[in-house]
């Protein structure tokens, strides 16, 4: 089933190891960062528009004291 | 707020940001799933490539990038085209999510071409029709990006983008067919529908890592769905009960 003899000929890919590698390793980066950074992206937005309701609802209470 | 049942009721934010949350799991397990599928054929099963040898591994992850590169803005642009006929709050939103993504599959899509093109051709890059047609396709995500970024008003931004779009959508056939009109470096396309000139192995390794790519398309960019919904929506009630039921 297996194509490969062994683990090295795995990573040598017929002397095209450096291109193979070189396209599989940046692809694998970007689909593993990106992800991260929206998630990252989705968490600061909560937090800060929570922060603004918050600072607008204290507004609007102060408003109502007076 | 009557509660008809119809389409447009998925058009609505407010309902479309939960079933985004609850989807995007379910895009990611599959996503994953056909990819260690696909790298498990394509990678370890299938023979090797008589006249390329084993840099034609390289396709696996090329061609799908390149699919969804194209695909993506075809997307977007049918997202425009419904945003501009009828004014939906939607069509902007989700045409925003997806630039990026389509921007980074353009990108894989040259990158891996590139270290393609060295050991095969003896070049990173040559100005043939189909490497350049993809790179003006990069540069039409980018200014995309960054028409919508430099106009505050989201709504104009929309409008703006979505004309860029639709005119730039001619580029997609030019993609596509570039090998078919021109003498181009770039192969013709290895998979056909009556015939394919690959190994069942090569083309099922192929076709599995494009349903991955496209899976993990749709997550990302349900993903980003969600966080542009909330920045626009966010003086709407929906969203600040979103923002109470967020934990501490």
């Amino acid at each position: 089933m297996i194509y490969w003899n062994s683990f090295a000929d795995f990573l040598a890919m017929g002397g095209y190891g450096f291109y193979v590698w070189g396209s599989f390793g940046l692809t694998a980066l970007i689909m593993a960062i990106e992800p991260i950074i929206v998630a990252r992206n989705q968490k600061t937005t909560i937090a800060r528009l929570k922060r603004q309701l918050r600072a607008e609802s204290r507004a609007d209470n102060r408003n109502t004291a007076e | 707020m009557k509660d008809r049942f119809n389409f447009y009721r998925f058009a609505s934010p407010a309902t479309f940001y939960p079933l985004a949350g609850a989807l995007i799991p379910f895009f990611v397990a599959i996503s994953v799933l056909f990819g260690l599928a696909g790298l498990y054929l394509g990678m370890l099963v299938a023979p090797t490539d008589f006249q390329q040898g084993e840099g034609y591994r390289i396709i696996f992850i090329h061609v799908p990038a390149s699919w969804m590169s194209m695909f993506i803005y075809l997307v977007m642009a049918f997202w425009a085209a419904i945003g501009l006929a009828f004014n939906t709050r939607l069509s902007g939103m989700m045409a925003q999510a997806l630039a990026p993504t389509g921007a980074l599959m353009a990108f894989i899509s040259l990158w891996t071409g590139a270290l393609w093109g060295k050991p095969m051709w003896g070049a990173w890059w040559v100005w043939d029709a189909r490497l350049t047609s993809e790179l003006i396709l990069l540069f039409l995500y980018i200014g995309y990006m960054a028409l919508t970024a430099a106009i505050d008003d989201a709504r104009r931004a929309d409008k703006a983008g979505g004309l860029l779009l639709l005119v730039g959508v001619v580029n997609v056939p030019i993609i596509y067919f570039s090998v078919k009109w021109w003498n181009t470096l770039h192969q013709g396309s290895s998979v056909n529908l009556a015939k394919s000139s690959m190994a069942q192995t090569m083309l099922w390794g192929m076709l599995l890592m494009a349903m991955c790519f496209w899976m993990y398309s749709i997550a990302v960019a349900l993903m980003r769905v969600r966080t542009i919904m909330l920045e626009r929506e966010r003086n709407t009630d929906w969203v600040k009960a979103v923002l109470e039921g967020e934990g501490k």
